[in-house]
């Protein structure tokens, strides 16, 4: 079925089957292997991604159900080399350890600071509540997520 | 995932007629977090999949004086955001916020929850206690169920073959009304053990002039805890504990598993009633 999306602001169709799902679309037929399949349960929240500017787990969504969408995944943060300031909060505060859950991490504080720009810690925590990350505790993440607060509030 | 043909009708018209052609070979898909899983698990495998996501005008939630309406494909966030729900009708949004997280309120359906069924979500609690209407659509034309009559058992409801749940109504609570939802979550789904909304609505002189309880979790299907309202008609805060006591009367069959015997479910039916109930007439006081 021919589906036509924009993935980080480049609009591209492509034929894909019903059954395939949003999270193995990105990675395998665009190519963009940043956003990870994790539990593939809805659990985890390594492969979420915004969608028409809401974060969701694209391990349970369609790809099809994409068609006419923009996607942002993790690799559309960065402007120009430039890292987002999410991401440099994550780099300056030690918010990640083996990086597995970082892309999702970083989607689901994207999402928090667009709604919440100045979060307080049970804000964030809640904020994050749909990504699991099994090394470095959650305790840096919200470090880094305060960070990115502090930087694009200034 | 079994292979199957995919369907995006974009009115209620076409997506009806395709409902009726395909019949039982096809799933209606919502916001897709109940029968995607089940679909990756092959539960669900249905040739067909129709989904509603791009049909116009399912997803609008309004907030009147007289109504509040919630299309069956508005998202939970769409719920737990709305700019006056907190106002005409807080135990929407406090429900809302309970389910699954950020991602999963996204992109998740209210009318795809209840239409699922599912014996441990949060919607049927409070549209029970809301005393909701829903609006289905089949091949004869429109109706209205009772949330009371739609809830029939472990994902069975009173859709029948070829409708679809395509709104919900509510009338919005009077003054000095109060509603509260409370529940134990599963720590690692966060669904619930058991789950309590409760709206009562409180006289001149502060007793409880109306009471509804609804009850997921504990039972195949969500419930009224009739004996709970009918022990605090006419009384005040004081008579709580001793009508929480009753919230899993009358109750056949438990829902029982590894995470909660039905005793235990029992038991926080009645706990919970009881915080649902004080913090409902906090809130209406």
């Amino acid at each position: 079925m021919k589906i036509e999306v924009t993935v980080n602001g480049e609009h591209q169709s492509y034929d894909v089957e019903p059954r395939m799902l949003l999270v193995h679309f990105l990675r395998e037929v665009v190519g963009l292997t940043g956003t990870h399949v994790g539990c593939e349960t809805s659990l985890c929240g390594a492969c979420s991604v915004m969608l028409n500017g809401d974060a969701v787990k694209s391990c349970t969504v369609l790809a099809v159900q994409a068609d006419g969408a923009e996607i942002t995944t993790i690799e559309g943060l960065a402007q120009n080399g430039e890292l987002h300031p999410i991401q440099e909060g994550f780099w300056e505060c030690h918010g990640l350890q083996c990086g597995f859950c970082t892309p999702g991490m970083i989607i689901a504080a994207h999402q928090l600071l667009e709604r919440n720009p100045k979060p307080n810690e049970a804000d964030i925590r809640r904020g994050i509540e749909g990504n699991l990350c099994r090394c470095t505790g959650y305790q840096h993440i919200v470090d880094a997520v305060q960070y990115a607060s502090k930087k694009m509030t200034r | 995932m079994t292979p199957f043909d995919y369907h995006a009708p974009k009115t209620l018209r076409s997506a009806m007629r395709l409902v009726q052609e395909f019949g039982d070979d096809a799933k209606v898909l919502a916001g897709g977090h109940s029968l995607i899983p089940s679909m990756k698990l092959r539960l669900a495998a249905p040739s067909v999949v129709i989904d509603l996501g791009g049909v116009a005008g399912l997803k609008r939630v309004t907030a009147g004086n007289e109504t509040i309406t919630i299309g069956a494909l508005a998202t939970h966030y769409a719920v737990e955001s709305h700019r006056l729900l907190p106002s005409k009708c807080s135990l929407l949004p406090e429900t809302a916020a309970e389910i699954g997280d950020a991602q999963v309120r996204n992109r998740g359906t209210v009318g795809g929850s209840i239409a699922h069924a599912d014996p441990a979500a949060d919607w049927p609690a409070t549209m029970l206690a809301l005393d909701a209407q829903f609006d289905i659509a089949g091949p004869d034309g429109e109706r209205a169920v009772a949330a009371s009559d739609f809830f029939v058992d472990l994902f069975i409801t009173d859709l029948q073959p070829g409708e679809v749940l395509t709104g919900i109504r509510i009338a919005t609570p009077p003054e000095n009304s109060g509603g509260a939802y409370v529940k134990m979550r599963q720590s690692a789904s966060g669904f619930a053990l058991a789950g309590v909304a409760a709206q009562v609505t409180l006289d001149d002189a502060g007793n409880c002039a109306s009471v509804a309880v609804g009850v997921t979790g504990v039972a195949p299907a969500a419930y009224r805890a009739h004996a709970v309202e009918d022990a605090l008609v006419g009384q005040g805060i004081d008579a709580v504990a001793d009508a929480a006591a009753h919230a899993a009367d009358g109750v056949e069959e438990f829902q029982e598993d590894h995470h909660a015997s039905g005793d235990y479910r029992a038991h926080l039916a009645r706990v919970f009633t009881q915080r649902a109930l004080s913090q409902a007439i906090d809130r209406a006081a």
